[in-house]
Order: C-alpha cells, then structure tokens, then sequence
C-alpha cells in the first residue's frame, strides 16, 4: 500500500524553486509605503506550498522555516505587521537558506541545521520585536479555546456568513447566491472558486481572507468584523443556529482541528485548510502548460533535425525523377520541406524562453550588491520577454552576473562622487535584451565613471603586455578581457577574484557569442554581448576545398571575392589582401586542414573575409557551394575536440562537413606586424 | 574418474563467450560480440584535419557523427585498400560509437574461459596489452581482441584522456 514518494521528489523540488523564485521576486518587488496586498497573499501562497510539500515528503528541515516565514507574512497581509526593510531583508535572507536547504534535499547533502537555527531565531525576534505579536498570540489562544468548545458561535462568524441559509441578509451579501441548506456541500466548496476569483475581484477579497484564515475560526473574532460589511448582519449570523448550518464534513474538519495539539498555531491549521484552494489554483495552471523533461525535447530537436537531412536526401533523389511524376513529386516535396520547417520551428521554440529567467535574479544581486557598498543603484531591465535557447540562458548567468557587478563595483561611483560630478546620486545601470535579426543582443549600460585608459595601459605593462602607447581606446578595452587582468585595487569579496574578464568572455565565446565594450570617461561604459538565437542550427556558407565541404558560419561573414593578382602582397613571407585600403592576412584552408587537391593559385581560388571578436581575415578556398541551414552536430560525442573546427554536420547527400570555428582559426592568424587590424565597432 | 567426470560437468556448465571473428591482412581475430553495434559497409568519409592516417574519418550514422578507424594502417597488417567488400564493424564502446575497417567478417564463435589460452607476447601485431587471449577453432588459431581497452588506449587517442577514464 505504501506509496514510494520519491517519484514525485523531482516536481517538488522544482516546484519549490519556482515558488522560491517567485517569493524573492515579489519581494524585490514590494513597496514598503504601500504593500500590495495580493503581492503579500502570493508570497504567503508560495511559502505555504513549500510547506505543505516538504510536510509531505518530509523535509522537515524546510518546513519549520517556512512555518515561522509564513506567521510573519500572515501577520503583514492582515496589516497587523508593518514591513520593514529590515523584515525583507530577513524574508531574503530565508529565501536564500531555503535555497540551500532545498539544494541540499536535492543532492541528498547534509543539512546545515545551524543555518536554519539561525535564519528560525532571526525570524522569530522579528515577530517578537514588535508587540502586535502578543495580541496575535493571545487572540490565537483566545481562538483555540474557543475551538475547543465545540461549535462556538462568535467564532464560526465568518464561516456562518458563508454557509447561513437565512434569508434576510441575502441580500446584502450581494455576491454570494442564496444558499438553501440542503446546498451546504455545495456551499463549502464555494470557497475555491472565490479563491481563484479573488485575484481580480476586490469585492471578493472579504471572504477569501477568511478562507485563508482557516475559515476564520480559529484566527481572531476582529478579522471577521473587519470582513461583513454591517453589524446587523453580524448580529443576525450571531444568532442563527449555526450547528445545524454547518455540512456534517464541515463539522468533522472542525473538530478534527481541535483534536490538535493546542500548541500548533492557526498558520498550521490554515496550512491544512487552505490545500483546496490551492488544487484550484495549480490545476488552472496545468492547463495551459506542462512540465516536460528537457532531454525529451533535445531528442525532438535532433529528430526534427534529422528529417531536414532525409527531405533534403528525397530532394536530391527527386531531381532523377524524369516526365509527369517529376513534377508531382516536386510539388509534395515543396508542401514537405514547408512542414518540416514549420515543425522546426515550433520545436525550436520549445526550447526558447524568455530571458527574464536569467534577468530576474539581477535586481537582487543589485540591492545586495550596492547595500553593501554604499551606494545607491537602480537595476533597469529592459526586454525580459526576448526569447533564447534555454541552453543558453544557464552559460549566460555568470558571465552576466560577473558584468553587472562590475558595473555596479566599478563602473557606478560614490553617491558624493556623482553629485560632485553633477550627476544624480543615484546610478542607473540598464540591462537589456533584443533580437536583431539571427542574433540577441544583450547590453549592459552603466552611467558610471567609464573606463580607466590609464589604469588599464598601466596595469597592461605591469603585466608584460606589449602595447603602443597611441593604442586606440577600443583596444585599451579589449585588453581587460586578457587572463589575470584586474584593476581593482584591492581584492574584494565583490571584485577582483576568482574569475576574471577573461573567462566572461571565453564562457560567452563557448556558446558562439562575441562581446564588446564602449566607454566614455565620466559618461559610462556599455558591453555588449552578441549571441547566434540558438545553438542548434546555424546559417552557414558551405565551401568546397579539394573536394571536401566545409561549412563557414554565416555571422562571421563579411563577403566573398575572387582577388585579383595585384591585390596579393607578401609580407614578411605571409601573403594578404589588398582589399579596400586594408591588409587582409590570408589562411589558407588546404594547409590548415591538410587536404590535398586543392587550388594552391590565389587567383584561381575564392577568398571569404571573415571577422570575429578580435581579428579580420580572409580564408582561402576553391568554390562557394551555397547558403544553407545547417544542423550542428556534436563531434565529441563519439570522436574528441578537433582544432579549428566547432562542429560537424549532415549535409544533403548524407555526408558529414565540417563546420568552421572562425574564433578559434582567428587564433591562430598572425596579424601583419606593423599594420594594425581595425577591431569593428 | 570421478573426478575427470566432475571436470567435464563443470566444463559443460562454464559460461560461454561469443565471439565475433574477423581478418586483418592474414590473421584471425575476434572480439566480444557484445560491443558490435552492427556490421556495414565501407563507405565514404569525410576527412577530419590533421588526424593520423588510420582514423579514416568520420561517417553519418543515423545522425550521429561516428569515426572510422582502419586497423589495417595502424597495426600495418594487410593491405589498407576500399572496395565494395570492405567491411566497417560498428562498435559501441560504453556510450561512444567507433566503426572499424577489416578485410572479412567470418563468423561467431562460442568460446569457454577454459578454452583460452593467454597471449603470446610477441608475434601479433596488436600490442598483448589489448589481447585476452588465444583460442582454436577447426585448427585455426584465432587471437581474441579485448577491443574495449584497445579503442579507449592512449595509442589510438581517440577519445580525449578525460573522457576516457570512463571506460576502463
């Protein structure tokens, strides 16, 4: 009979991140002038569904956290407790241990119970430390001893309200339809769909409060005369039989609350009530979306890949076909390849989420962040709904968080140093997010001191770096993406350790990205990070090179050309290109590939110029094939890294090409010593 | 006697390995049934950069990018020539795929663990690292390849040294 719970471990433990998310999110976002009291109910809804499950399952470890988190959100929402900033930065600060402790529950790591301990005793002097708490306590005495003797009157007011089948006052409960008493089951599950209503309807939210409280009953006669809009009323409840009103399940959920160790405080009692609501609330959510393992989705990815591969494949085979038939069959295969690439397309958005998943963490990293430094920051997110690869969203989260904390460490000064400046005291650092074209956009601006040219020149000698003294300002920034480069001038526990410019921009480069950085001294920096919309497929140009294809990606292109003889220089025994006032160095894919059978003439070959992050340069190769879509295949699966070449992939025919890694080809490219190739910008 | 008939009984009930057999050049060689994926024909690869020779390239498998290693370069036995009889033997090697190029595929053979007997030490072309053993069948000795240790060596460096760790 026993059921094995830990099947369902796994949705727990996401479910609860949600939650956990969601809370710090709502508390980030609460004003503390004018605390929105439906943001107060979601928060209190998110630490009650992290009770509820880990009291299931056993956690206890979360549960009793959550517990007191719960009394203290119960006590704000029903203005009987004023939130400070103090109280968020506790509530935070659990948040936080709940993480942990869920992280733990989830690798089967032990808890830290010390940690919890701490985080139960601070949440507890928040309560004590305001005097509302005694009247709570007391009125919660007050509530249970009540309870105890049976059905009394005063205190089942609020439950009367719902489930009293007089006539008289109908009326002035506009909103609840009369009930005759033979609808009292009816009646009882009347709570769930006010729950669910009560989000946009204020004139509802009366009784949802009582609800929440656990019908009222057990929680203070005062929240009921705050809910009933007349005292007649009141009076009238007061004095109706309210025995016999009360459902026979009614009774039995009454008194088996009673049978309660008196110890247990009305939040636990709620906590059991309040679980029809919540069925309510989850069940609507269930039906507009799913929980769906990513691995199934990657595996639709890749089918659907292969079935861009096998219409191709029928193409080709098609172009046999001779008379009548050719002409249907080209016709099904057009209807197919439309298909197919609407079923990609749908599969690929499957994988795409918003990039607030990975923005959302950020205001809070912001507030800690400038709280304790001193100064006063204000996080503008713009385009949180731009879409990426979810893949993506998890490598961008450090490079992310390490240059928001750079601009907020370094780039955002003093309050008194901005004044004296003539800005305002307050900095402003915007993180946005856009889609141009193939490719997202990410900046991240700061309205800060801007970059220090001479610190970083300075700081580029210290560290043996051969560098002009004319260097151009674009240059100068790049340098801080060099290994071990930190100008900060102490190392912080915010700044200057671990990892480096240089890892942000090897963990960006990873996943096909590039960054740049401009700066304006006094003005403020922006780096911006590009990234390709997916890491599955890529546009690429395919190029053949002593008859093997290779595939180069198209966001590294700038063009192709055939060159002339008089625009081929050598020098210093490496050959470039003349083009347009520029030197282009030459790579020349036969040698960097070891094919054999290819053009070695320049003339007679094609050259692409290329660019990435740091370089510009032209690839020599034999003919241009076409653009084409291509599926990334992983080489490393079966086979290991091979240098210079970032992935393979399917072509038409069934044959495997390779797909070019320009960054790391560019790598290897000397660039004419005395010429200095622009960086774009 | 008795004892004789004990031996034989146990014998009988010895686990027996099956064995796939195959040619290189002029020797037989076989290896454990259980690591072939499946047996195809040669068919063209594409060439990976600056790889040793022996690594042919790698081929479309159903999706996934597979590489082809031609034993024959590696061990310089036979001659390392393509042609319609050619024959690639898929090997899943724990989660990795690997063909390899041999002259013939002959037969499967049901081995005893008494029927083996240990490695000579020179005479081979395969290092006796990567041997199990030596059998006879129908007065043909056939040299059992422990081909797990042999793809996943150092010597063929076919996976990248972290990732190989998994599978010996």
């Amino acid at each position: 009979m026993s059921v094995d719970m830990s099947q369902f471990f796994g949705v727990f433990f996401e479910e609860s991140q949600e939650h956990l998310d969601e809370m710090e999110h709502l508390l980030m976002e609460l004003s503390l002038e004018a605390p929105d009291i439906e943001d107060l109910n979601s928060i209190f809804r998110a630490a009650h569904s992290i009770k509820g499950g880990s009291g299931v399952f056993g956690f206890d470890a979360l549960t009793g956290l959550t517990h007191v988190m719960e009394n203290i959100l119960d006590l704000a929402r029903k203005d009987e407790l004023v939130i400070t900033k103090t109280i968020v930065d506790q509530l935070l600060v659990t948040v936080d241990t709940l993480k942990n402790i869920l992280h733990c529950y989830q690798n089967e790591e032990e808890i830290n119970w010390a940690e919890i301990e701490t985080g139960t005793i601070a949440l507890e002097q928040l309560l004590k430390s305001d005097d509302v708490i005694s009247a709570d306590s007391s009125q919660t005495e007050n509530g249970q001893k009540d309870a105890q003797n049976a059905q009394a009157k005063d205190e089942i007011e609020g439950f009367g309200l719902f489930e009293h089948p007089v006539t008289s006052n109908d009326d002035d409960f506009g909103f609840f339809e009369p009930l005759d008493p033979v609808s009292e089951e009816k009646a009882y599950g009347f709570y769930e769909d006010e729950e669910v209503k009560s989000e946009s309807d204020a004139k509802t939210s009366a009784p949802v409060k009582t609800d929440d409280d656990g019908f009222g009953f057990f929680d203070d006669a005062s929240g009921a005369h705050q809910i009933i809009p007349s005292d007649d009323n009141q009076s009238d409840l007061k004095q109706a039989p309210l025995s016999s009103t009360l459902s026979p399940s009614a009774n039995k959920t009454a008194s088996a609350k009673q049978a309660e160790p008196l110890k247990s405080t009305n939040a636990n009692i709620k906590g059991a009530e309040k679980s029809a609501p919540r069925k309510v609330k989850s069940e609507n959510k269930e039906s507009s979306s799913i929980r769906v393992d990513t691995n199934k989705i990657d595996s639709l990815v890749n089918l659907v890949g292969e079935l861009v591969i096998t219409q191709s494949m029928i193409k080709i085979v098609g172009k046999e076909v001779q008379g009548e038939t050719e002409e249907k069959l080209e016709g099904a295969i057009g209807e197919l390849s439309r298909n197919i690439r609407e079923i990609q397309e749908a599969v690929m958005s499957m994988r795409m989420l918003p990039m607030s998943f990975a923005f959302n963490r950020f205001p809070r990293v912001v507030r800690d962040l400038a709280d304790k430094l001193g100064k006063d920051v204000n996080l503008v997110i713009e385009g949180g709904a731009t879409e990426i690869d979810k893949g993506m969203i998890e490598k961008l989260v450090d490079p992310l968080t390490h240059l928001i904390r750079n601009s907020v460490d370094h780039g955002i000064e003093m309050p008194d140093k901005r004044k004296a400046a003539g800005k305002t005291a307050q900095g402003t650092v915007i993180l946005s997010a856009q889609q141009r074209g193939g490719s997202i956009l990410i900046s991240i601006t700061d309205d800060g001191a801007g970059l220090n040219r001479e610190r970083i020149l300075d700081k580029a000698i210290a560290n043996g770096l051969d560098v002009a003294a004319d260097i151009k300002d674009a240059d100068v920034w790049n340098l801080i993406f060099e290994p071990g480069f930190s100008t900060a001038e102490a190392v912080t526990d915010v700044s200057g350790r671990g990892v480096g410019m240089d890892v942000v921009r090897r963990n960006i480069e990873s996943i096909g990205g590039s960054v740049e950085i401009e700066s304006h001294q006094g003005v403020g920096s922006v780096f911006r990070i590009r990234l390709p919309l997916t890491l599955a497929i890529v546009d690429g140009m395919c190029v053949s090179v002593g008859g093997q294809t290779y595939v180069i990606p198209l966001t590294n292109i700038i063009e192709s050309m055939q060159p002339a003889k008089e625009q081929i220089k050598t020098l210093a025994k490496d050959k470039v290109l003349w083009v347009r006032g520029e030197y282009w160095p030459l790579v020349q894919m036969h040698k960097l590939m070891n094919i054999d059978n290819a053009k070695t003439n320049i003339t007679d070959a094609i050259v692409v110029l290329v660019e990435t992050s740091r370089k510009r340069f032209g690839i020599l190769v034999d003919t241009l094939e076409g653009q084409q879509q291509v599926v990334i295949k992983s080489l490393e699966q079966h086979y290991k890294r091979v240098p210079g070449v970032a992935g393979a992939t399917i072509m038409g025919d069934g044959s495997v090409a390779m797909i070019l890694d320009i960054e790391s080809i560019a790598a290897e490219v000397k660039t004419p010593s005395h010429q200095e190739v622009p960086i774009v910008s | 006697m008795s004892a004789n008939a004990a031996a034989a009984e146990q014998a009988t009930n010895e686990e027996q390995q099956e064995f796939l057999t195959f040619v290189l050049g002029d020797e037989n060689y076989a290896l454990d049934i259980m690591t072939v994926k499946e047996i195809r024909g040669y068919e063209n690869v594409t060439k990976i950069a600056n790889a040793p020779d022996f690594i042919k390239g790698v081929i479309n498998l159903r999706g996934d990018i597979v590489p082809i290693i031609d034993l024959r370069i590696k061990f310089n036995v036979g001659e390392a020539s393509y042609n319609e009889f050619t024959i690639v033997i898929m090997l899943m090697i724990g989660e990795r795929v690997v063909g390899i190029v041999v002259d013939e595929v002959s037969d499967v053979i049901k081995v005893k663990e008494s029927e083996i007997k240990p490695p000579p030490e020179f005479g081979v072309a395969f290092d006796s690292a990567y041997l199990h053993g030596l059998t006879t069948v129908k007065d043909d000795m056939i040299i059992l390849v422990n081909i797990q240790k042999l793809i996943s060596s150092d010597e063929l460096g076919l996976f990248d040294p972290n990732a190989q760790a998994e599978y010996e």
